[in-house]
């Protein structure tokens, strides 16, 4: 065993590359929580974005075009199942596993004719004085646009929630949407706008699967990516910083384990890739153990102004 | 319809049909229906789209003589009995079983539709319905192997690695010892991934190849990301797995191993025609055609690839056998002697790495 | 202006009706899609809604099938019912269906091979502890801690699925199967076999059980006290706890009820249909059956009926495939659609919606 050829600059780059998809449908996905709503459809949106962010891409030349068409196909895809849970009162749990359902056959259809097709991918950026840095240039100023608006979307959710009005109303309706509503406050709107920037958020993470990551389009690349991301948000006690952490952590046990692996090291995969699982149970259990619950207090309950 | 007649006529249905389909497979009159069932999506671009492909060129061999119908994304166990035995009810001939965890639904099946012929994809169970067929993938991975101990600077060589069963454990021997003989430096470090099927997953796995000094990436698992996470790389050499991959040629792709099962796929529907199928064992290699090896690009200097085609021929005429000996377990303990190559039931069984091979098969 | 006014009583007549609006509406819309596609759209809705019933060439095999794929969705819908109706969100059920196969099968095949006819029933039992076992987890740490048991459980899913991928390449893995991952077949074990019980019939035992478990759930929601405190826990918490129940008894109950269900799930389909643990032998049965759940409205009758439903468009979208050549993820898009209809339509039962302004009460 050799684990001197894993290099830690490339592994942290690696580590940043892989982890941003997820790290994008979590912190959607924590915006929707945080206003009391569960979607567990993420799986369904993310690979909706992946196609739709793959066709433009592929049509118009354009990947920025692409990214923008899936965060769009998506929001519109979660509008279904803020229609139904919110207005016509359907059970999430049920409603979100519908939109599993339908995104992975809808994105199916539509990828069919871009099987096998490449992609123009977005060029990693040059940033000029950070880029030159040494060891710390290459390791996190050498990536593409997206890895950085990531981060700065994580920053705006953060600022969002802590600082501004509009995340206090957001805060508050998921706590209890009857109190919220009893204030004055739009309940409903405010849980739309919420479902619609999660799917939003996972459109764009599954576009930089299929348009950076891979980059290719095949029928169900997401592969569970999804569903992580949802154990992220958990694992992150709904809190956009420890989101971060959580995106980077599950992104880089897997790559680790790669690179263990390349390196010739014995690794039990299995206990290895049930590990961030467990982690997540532990954090859960820690934390409302402390008795701060962290999960929004409405979660998942329907709402319904009676007056 | 009222009550009563759904009833009746559901009653009518039960008595007027058995499981026995000779006589639906006569009412298609001289048409012979050739029926697959597939594991992936037919746009995997691996695996399935080549078995695919096969399926399109018997439509294309005999026209309006053949029917051929399919079902994708057959999930291995209890659903892959219900769409076989669909199969056969619709009146399908011929049915080909194209993945490994449909063994013993085939079995199965076929034991109930003794006037149907089977085929199942690399498997080992056989009955008088039921022929098997595989090809030789390792005669491709040795001419893989002969390039990459060639080509590589690093004399590193990455190989990602899907589940740890014989078919896998071959090809990295195979692909070893060639690559050990056209450069004795030459170091394999393997990654499981556990998957057939998960661009993002072997996408990762070739860049923690790459990043630990590999410079030529060899795959087992079926899509293309790899290829695409080399080309970002650059500097990178890779072979197209399952199908040509040549949308990544002439860099980094510089050759691949192509599952061509059209010439068998025909051969056998013209045998169902001809009525002299009967149940065999096939494992053919480059000699047949089974086993395509593609293009090997401009990218490999003219002498490598002329001693990596000669190497094919080789193998094609049945002159040389990749595993020739004196080969050694990684153990140390003797596998074959001088001379001697290896039989097909060590092959089939295979558990073991040769000498030289760093690293423990998991199990 | 459109508003909502929530029924005091769900209305019969939507409820007999939803579904059927909802079947009615799913085939109009997937007519279209397949007509999208290139596809004959009322061929493709009769193949799938008729064919596995009536027609003349799949029916007299398709129908015995319906019961095999509905067998293991009822069987662990009914016991997600029971936590739903209690508020209790167990969506964890595939991980608990995992663990029971594994433990189940893990058990017949450490006897191997021995005749005896009490192997079986002990594979059931230790099939429905596993299941039990692993939805014990969830259970402990809610009343223990207050953990959020929507999130363990699913994250259990996780755990179990490397734990399959473990045991189907160690532990259990066939000592003849030449190397390859997966157990030996129980179809090559008699008595450890779960066969059908009359021939051509589709009932093996899992069927049976999944019948007895509706059964069993109607007799416990409508005729014992504690159906009662679920479905009291489950609508007014808080005059639950006055009435003395206990919360944690319920939380016990209601996932460890569940879990043993789906524990016993998957061992009869492990051990029947499947018939070997390998990697992937569970095909998302435990997320499919919460599905179920709602379709049934979380009755059993109404599972019973969701069961057959969902296993028909399974059984029928193979046939369309098979005979009409139609992509697979179209299926599984009309199935979407069928869930987001029924979901939607069901609106009408709970809520009166009204046209106009604001009428004075």
């Amino acid at each position: 065993m050799d684990l001197t050829s894993i290099n830690p600059i490339l592994l942290v780059a690696s580590i940043m590359i892989s982890a941003t998809p997820i790290l994008l449908a979590a912190i959607g996905e924590m915006v929707v929580e945080k206003a009391g709503v569960l979607n567990l459809g993420v799986e369904g949106m993310m690979i909706t974005g992946a196609v739709v962010g793959f066709a433009t891409a592929v049509s118009t030349g354009s990947p920025a075009l692409g990214f923008a068409a899936a965060a769009l196909a998506s929001a519109v895809l979660s509008l279904s199942f803020g229609v139904l849970t919110q207005i016509l009162m359907s059970n999430q749990v049920a409603t979100g596993l519908g939109l599993t359902l339908v995104g992975l056959g809808l994105s199916a259809l539509i990828g069919k004719p871009y099987e096998g097709m490449k992609s123009p991918t977005l060029p990693k950026l040059d940033i000029p004085v950070l880029g030159d840095i040494p060891l710390l240039g290459r390791m996190l100023f050498s990536h593409d646009a997206m890895v950085y608006l990531s981060l700065l979307l994580v920053l705006a959710v953060w600022a969002t929630l802590k600082y501004t009005r509009a995340g206090l109303i957001l805060r508050a309706v998921g706590e209890s949407h009857d109190a919220a509503h009893a204030l004055g406050y739009k309940v409903i709107r405010i849980r739309m706008t919420a479902i619609f920037f999660g799917g939003a958020c996972a459109g764009l993470g599954g576009a930089y699967l299929s348009l950076v990551r891979v980059p290719q389009w095949t029928e169900g690349m997401t592969a569970g990516a999804g569903w992580i991301a949802l154990a992220i948000v958990v694992f992150a006690s709904w809190r956009a910083e420890r989101v971060l952490i959580g995106a980077y952590l599950f992104g880089g046990v897997t790559v680790l384990q790669l690179n263990l692996q390349a390196a010739g090291a014995k690794v039990p995969v299995e206990i290895l890739s049930m590990s961030p699982y467990l982690i997540t149970i532990l954090v859960l259990v820690v934390i409302s153990a402390r008795g701060a619950h962290g999960a929004p207090a409405s979660l998942g309950r329907p709402f319904h102004a009676s007056s | 319809m009222n009550r009563r007649t759904l009833l009746s006529t559901a009653a009518a249905t039960l008595v007027g049909t058995t499981l026995a389909t000779g006589a639906f497979a006569a009412a298609h009159g001289d048409k012979v229906k050739v029926g697959f069932i597939f594991v992936g999506p037919i746009g995997d671009g691996g695996w399935t789209y080549e078995h695919n492909k096969g399926r399109l060129a018997v439509e294309e061999a005999f026209g309006d003589k053949v029917e051929t119908v399919y079902q994708e994304s057959v999930p291995e166990g209890a659903d892959a009995e219900r769409a076989i035995t669909q199969m056969a009810l619709s009146g399908a001939n011929l049915i080909f079983t194209t993945s490994f965890g449909y063994m013993d639904p085939t079995i199965n099946v076929a034991a109930k539709f003794p006037d149907v012929k089977f085929e199942h994809a690399t498997g080992f169970k056989r009955s008088d319905n039921v022929g098997v067929y595989s090809a030789r993938f390792y005669e491709g991975r040795a001419i893989q192997g002969h390039i990459a101990g060639k080509m590589t600077k690093s004399n590193k060589i990455g190989y990602i690695a899907s589940f740890p069963i014989p078919e896998v454990i071959r090809g990295i021997n195979s692909a070893y010892i060639h690559a050990k003989k056209a450069n004795p430096d030459v170091e394999f470090s393997v990654i499981w991934a556990y998957t057939w099927f998960d661009p993002a997953k072997e996408s990762d796995a070739a860049r923690a190849l790459i990043e630990n000094g590999a410079d030529v990436i060899l795959q087992h698992t079926d899509s293309t990301a790899p290829q695409a996470a080399a080309q970002e790389k650059g500097n990178v050499i890779t072979f197209g797995q399952a199908s040509d991959m040549a949308e990544y040629a002439p860099m980094p792709r510089v050759s691949s191993i192509i599952d061509n099962w059209s010439p068998y796929y025909i051969e056998r529907v013209q045998a169902v025609m001809d009525g002299t199928w009967e149940s065999d064992d096939t494992w053919d290699g480059i000699g047949s055609g089974m086993v395509g090896i593609g293009e090997i690009s401009d990218a490999v200097p003219a002498d490598v690839k002329a001693e990596a085609l000669e190497l094919k021929d080789r193998i094609a005429a049945g002159d040389y056998h990749p595993f020739t000996g004196p080969l050694n377990k990684q153990d140390g303990s003797v596998w074959l002697a001088e001379g001697e190559t290896a039989p097909d039931g060590d092959l089939l069984g295979m558990n073991f790495y040769v000498e030289g091979l760093t690293g423990d098969i998991p199990n | 202006m459109i508003r909502m006014e929530r029924r005091a009583q769900p209305s019969r007549v939507w409820t007999a009706l939803t579904p059927v609006l909802a079947v009615m509406l799913t085939m109009v819309v997937g007519g279209i899609m397949f007509a999208l596609l290139g596809k004959p759209p009322l061929d493709a809705i009769r193949t799938i809604f008729w064919d596995p019933l009536f027609h003349p060439q799949f029916a007299a095999y398709s129908r015995p099938q319906l019961l095999v794929k509905a067998g293991p969705l009822i069987l662990i819908a009914i016991g997600l019912s029971l936590g739903f109706r209690a508020g209790i969100w167990n969506i964890g059920a595939e991980g608990q269906y995992i663990v029971g196969a594994i433990c189940g099968a893990g058990m017949g095949l450490a006897v191997y091979p021995t005749t005896s006819p009490l192997i079986f029933p002990a594979m059931v039992l230790a099939g429905a502890f596993g299941g039990w076992l692993w939805a014990m987890i969830p259970a402990f740490l809610k009343v223990r801690f207050g953990t959020n048991e929507i999130l363990v459980s699913l994250m259990l899913v996780y755990v179990a699925e490397a734990l399959l991928a473990s045991a189907s390449q160690k532990l259990l893995r066939n000592p003849d199967g030449m190397g390859f991952p997966g157990s030996r077949n129980f179809q090559q074990y008699p008595a450890a076999h779960n066969g059908e019980i009359l021939a051509n019939s589709g009932l093996h035992w899992g069927v049976l059980a999944a019948f007895v478990a509706v059964i069993f759930a109607y007799v416990l929601l409508t005729r014992h006290i504690q159906g009662f405190n679920i479905r009291l826990t489950g609508e007014a918490p808080r005059a639950a706890r006055f009435s003395g129940v206990s919360p944690a008894r319920i939380i016990f109950l209601c996932l460890g009820f569940g879990g043993a269900l789906a524990g016993a799930a998957g061992l009869f389909e492990v051990s029947g249909p499947a018939g070997q643990i390998s990697i992937d032998f569970n095909s998302g049965y435990g997320f499919t059956a919460i599905i179920v759940a709602f379709l049934g409205r979380l009755h059993p009758v109404g599972i019973l009926l969701a069961g057959l439903l969902m296993a028909l468009t399974y059984i029928g979208g193979e046939l369309a495939q098979l005979m009409l050549g139609v992509p697979g993820a179209s299926i599984q898009l009309f199935q979407g659609m069928l869930l987001f209809f029924l979901l939607a339509t069901d609106v009408f039962t709970n809520f009166r919606v009204r046209f106009g302004k604001t009428e004075i009460a």
